[in-house]
């Protein structure tokens, strides 16, 4: 125990002293947290679009006064051609054709509307399916409307959406919760593993291995100072959350925190036991990114694991940051409780005791 | 007085692959003795070093050190020795009287004995104004001394050097090999590898190990009889010589 807290001092102080890592910790949750969110938008706006009018009524005006007004569109161009139109899509001048057809007024009167045709550029896949899908509702809106001032009967069909716990669906909300978890993954994988590595370097390691410190003391002797740095950097990032966007977890603090416990021993714990089996920082920096690129693409940190194929969704199943991440986003924007989600508390800390185990047997004081 | 041999080997190897850095040897040092393990580059004295300390597990062979053994035993071998490697090893980026009650504190010595240690052992070296200074900043022939007098702060039963002068200029070294003596008349053993065959002649007794094995082992006395040579130099040329490893 008494070593422990020595060695744990000696953490510290290469710490505090080192010229790089403590403005480091604080600087890169900064960044993150004040610029990731604003980049990182899957919400798309500011769509060019040009207009085939055909029709040239009152109704087609009203429809091109309506994606005027349309935060999500710009209007580009009235044209009376499709061809001219498609030339300004080549031009990436629009990315949305609306072709109004001739006789669209007076059929609308007549209850049998012409069909309004879209046409999308698909380079940009993203931008192109909601391009049409916000067009379609835009169209569909007008619609109903103009057929409510002619006295018809507004279609029944319209569809209702409504989006519980991100109502909004503000796309901020749903990634900070997953940016907070990337910087627990590279403060509390990355900075034990270069550290180990650097006293293998430097050969100060060796020095270790020839006193009588146990393999458990030393292990957690570069465990525990990440941990609580990790544990700060997190109250830190939920702090800023809170006072730039407005984002406070829904659920209790406890949940976010007893996850946050066993995700960062589980993080620091691979990182230790890759340090333990490198010769070189290169090498162990390398390994460590093959982790850290699998967990931030493949564990619903950007994209939704049931959207994956089945085969891959199976292979999250071993990726400890899945786990932690349903607990971040259900917590934060659901406010769900620890009960709700104990399964994954309890596959996190199997984790967090086997990536430990896994930094304890490959630590070798004698080769 | 325990007449016991401190470190014992016997038909000691290391094989790496089909290479044979160790080639069974054997022999003793007894207690007290200052014992240079002498060697040309690559000849297996880190390896064999690195053995006794618990480093590196034989690949056959068996060996004692302070009535442990070096393949079961590691870590209890490992509370009664100090080591000091070929490479400066303690934290840089740590002062001097850090790195005193980091390793005072690892080998479990209380708070005050480290304090009172600490203060000799800067007096001693004449450090007592380099106290908060950090280790990295020191000119190299301070360091080997603060590293060696760290390596004895526990006193150990036996402290094995890995060239501890190497790079050291003629005034440091013979410091340096003054403070080897004023530990080993307390009564630690000291095990030394070197290259200066000037140290070799400070010895009690050495052993040559050529191509993983040990050629020539005695008191420098004898071996310069038993080669009929007239200083260390020679003896160790003449056995170089035949030497089929390079580095």
């Amino acid at each position: 125990m008494r070593t422990l807290c020595v060695l744990l001092e000696k953490e510290f102080r290469q710490f505090l002293r080192n010229p790089f890592l403590p403005k480091m910790v604080v600087i890169f949750p900064l960044m993150i947290m004040f610029v990731i969110p604003w980049v990182t938008t899957m919400d798309v706006r500011h769509i060019g679009v040009s207009v085939v009018d055909n029709d040239l009524t009152t109704a087609s005006r009203r429809l091109i006064q309506k994606i005027d007004a349309s935060d999500y569109f710009t209007l580009g161009s009235v044209t009376k051609d499709f061809g001219s139109s498609l030339t300004q899509i080549e031009a990436g001048d629009a990315d949305v054709i609306v072709e109004i057809p001739d006789g669209f007024e007076r059929s609308i009167a007549a209850g049998a509307p012409e069909k309004v045709s879209i046409t999308a550029n698909g380079v940009n896949a993203l931008k192109g399916s909601l391009g049409t899908q916000y067009m379609v509702q835009t169209v569909m809106q007008t619609l109903a409307e103009l057929r409510g001032e002619e006295g018809l009967p507004a279609a029944a069909d319209l569809v209702v959406v409504e989006n519980r716990y991100n109502p909004t669906l503000e796309y901020r909300n749903y990634m900070i919760p997953a940016l907070m978890i990337m910087l627990l993954i590279m403060i509390c994988g990355f900075l034990p593993a270069l550290n180990l590595v650097g006293e293998k370097e430097k050969g100060t390691i060796e020095q270790i291995n020839v006193t009588p410190v146990s393999r458990l003391t030393f292990t957690l002797a570069k465990l525990i100072p990440y941990w609580i740095i990790g544990l700060v950097v997190l109250a830190f990032v939920m702090l800023i959350a809170r006072a730039v966007y407005g984002l406070a977890p829904a659920g209790s603090v406890g949940a976010i925190y007893l996850a946050a416990v066993l995700f960062i021993l589980t993080m620091s714990g691979l990182g230790v036991a890759i340090a333990n089996r490198s010769e070189t920082m290169q090498q162990a920096m390398f390994v460590m990114f093959f982790f850290v690129m699998i967990f931030v693409l493949m564990s619903g940190l950007m994209t939704p694991i049931e959207s994956m194929p089945a085969w891959a969704q199976w292979i999250t199943r071993f990726l400890p940051p899945c786990y932690f991440v349903e607990i971040m986003r259900s917590v934060y924007l659901k406010g769900s409780l620890i009960a709700e989600l104990w399964t994954n508390y309890a596959l996190l800390g199997v984790f967090a005791a086997l990536f430990n185990t896994l930094t304890a047997v490959t630590y070798r004081k004698q080769a | 007085m325990n007449n016991d041999p401190i470190i014992s080997v016997r038909e000691l190897s290391k094989r790496f692959g089909s290479f044979v850095a160790v080639d069974r040897i054997t022999f003793d040092v007894a207690r007290g003795e200052i014992f240079g393990f002498l060697g040309a580059n690559g000849a297996g004295k880190t390896t064999a070093m690195r053995m006794l300390c618990g480093l590196s597990y034989p690949t056959s062979g068996s060996g004692t050190v302070a009535g442990f053994d070096v393949m079961r035993q590691g870590e209890q071998i490992k509370r009664r020795i100090g080591y000091m490697s070929q490479r400066f090893s303690l934290y840089d980026d740590l002062t001097v009287l850090e790195n005193i009650r980091l390793y005072g504190g690892i080998y479990g010595l209380t708070r005050r004995e480290i304090l009172r240690r600490a203060v000799t052992l800067l007096d001693r070296l004449q450090f007592r104004r380099e106290a908060d200074t950090l280790v990295g900043s020191l000119p190299l022939g301070w360091k080997q001394k603060l590293a060696f007098s760290v390596a004895t702060l526990h006193r150990p039963e036996v402290v094995f050097l890995d060239e501890p002068t190497g790079g050291v200029d003629p005034v440091t070294r013979r410091q340096f090999w003054e403070l080897i003596y004023e530990a080993a008349a307390e009564g630690t053993t000291v095990f030394v590898t070197t290259h200066y065959m000037d140290e070799a002649e400070y010895c009690s007794r050495v052993s040559i190990m050529v191509d993983g094995q040990v050629r020539a082992l005695g008191a420098p006395a004898e071996l310069k009889r038993q080669f009929a040579a007239g200083s260390m130099d020679e003896v160790f040329r003449t056995l170089a010589r035949g030497a089929k490893r390079t580095e």
